[in-house]
């Protein structure tokens, strides 16, 4: 558990990530995995939160963010992110929203075994989507995060970032 | 009752410089605006999503008054938007219901209780600081001026005569000029967004 904790995606390693592309809202619903980033977030003055109480809810607020110039960061969980389905086809693959999804991949497992069907449907439902997406597990990861806002912005689409690990939120 | 003609000519002069989000009013207000570039009429990319897109607007845009028109049957699929919308209070946000009490592009069959519910009420409630109801085209008009002279968020209830669609939708009249694409870049453009 040692080398679990060594290689550990920090919260403010996201903010940071968040900072350096320029995101200015973040619409969000929170999961299991977001506690401490919450508290980071909320401190941090360039960022304006918008809480949403269903995923597909951030999809048209990102998109009239986007219409309006802003730079929103959509951070949700794998199940809402399948719950949005038609808000993700309509509000953000319709009208070219180039928007970055972080999605906390819960169930997920690096070997592939897992009894949470939220793990076993998350890739192929992007994939049916044909949404891209790049997994992020640990610090090491984090530049994914840049080549997703890049990514977003040339192609004009939404682009994943699975987070493959917790914040530790709660472990502080 | 009036019609969603009627209810949006009574609030095109007081536009001005507004973006505005026409929702299911959309092919009506196509004949009345006279800023195209700041309208968004995307038709119906998602149900339930028009209060998002036109709030994503509004905070992105706080120099900007922002004019929804909404419907009763968007807003019952995302009936948790308005609390987002009351905790953000965008005060540039201005959210106008069109209540017909039914699904009138599938042919009319009424929504939820369509008899009994009082949207202005449920606003209010989600913590909206200001909510109205209007049944008549008079008193509606009457107050423009005052609801649009105070900050938002405010919310607008009205009542509208059902228009119903009966045509099969590839038989309608496409009353849509631009594509949803081209409504964002001009709208951004217009906006000065470079993108």
């Amino acid at each position: 558990m040692a080398d679990a904790a060594v290689a550990a995606l920090s919260p403010e390693t996201v903010l940071a990530e968040m900072k350096k592309n320029g995101v200015t809202h973040v619409v969000w619903l929170p999961d299991s995995e977001t506690n401490w980033l919450y508290l980071l977030m909320k401190a941090e003055p360039s960022l304006r939160l918008v809480g949403v109480s269903r995923e597909g809810h951030a999809c048209s607020i990102a998109a009239g963010l986007s219409a309006g110039g802003a730079r929103p960061l959509i951070l949700i969980q794998n199940t809402g992110m399948m719950e949005s389905g038609d808000s993700l086809r309509g509000w953000l693959l319709s009208l070219n929203i180039p928007v970055v999804l972080m999605v906390g991949y819960r169930g997920w497992t690096r070997h592939g075994v897992t009894q949470d069907t939220a793990a076993t449907y998350t890739e192929r439902f992007l994939m049916a989507f044909g949404i891209n997406y790049y997994l992020v597990e640990s610090d090491a990861d984090a530049p994914r995060i840049a080549v997703a806002f890049e990514e977003a912005e040339r192609t004009k689409r939404p682009v994943v970032v699975l987070v493959g690990d917790e914040y530790h939120g709660f472990n502080r | 009752m009036m019609h969603t003609a009627e209810m949006l000519k009574a609030f095109a002069p007081f536009r001005e410089d507004a973006i505005v989000v026409p929702g299911r009013g959309g092919r009506f207000w196509t004949d009345l605006t006279t800023r195209p570039n700041l309208d968004a009429p995307l038709g119906d990319p998602a149900m339930g999503g028009h209060a998002g897109f036109a709030l994503g607007l509004a905070l992105a845009q706080p120099r900007k008054r922002v004019i929804l028109f909404d419907s009763e049957g968007d807003i019952l699929m995302s009936l948790g938007m308005l609390v987002t919308i009351a905790e953000q209070q965008p005060p540039n946000f201005y959210h106008f219901l069109m209540d017909n009490g039914v699904y009138a592009t599938t042919g009319g069959q009424p929504v939820p209780n369509a008899d009994n519910v009082a949207y202005e009420v449920i606003a209010r409630g989600a913590g909206y600081p200001r909510a109205f109801a209007f049944q008549e085209l008079e008193k509606f008009s009457a107050a423009l001026p005052e609801i649009l002279g105070k900050p938002g968020p405010v919310f607008i209830a009205v009542k509208v005569v059902p228009e119903i669609e009966n045509e099969p939708i590839g038989r309608r009249r496409r009353w849509q000029t631009r594509s949803r694409d081209r409504v964002i870049q001009d709208l951004r453009s217009e906006l000065g967004v470079r993108r």
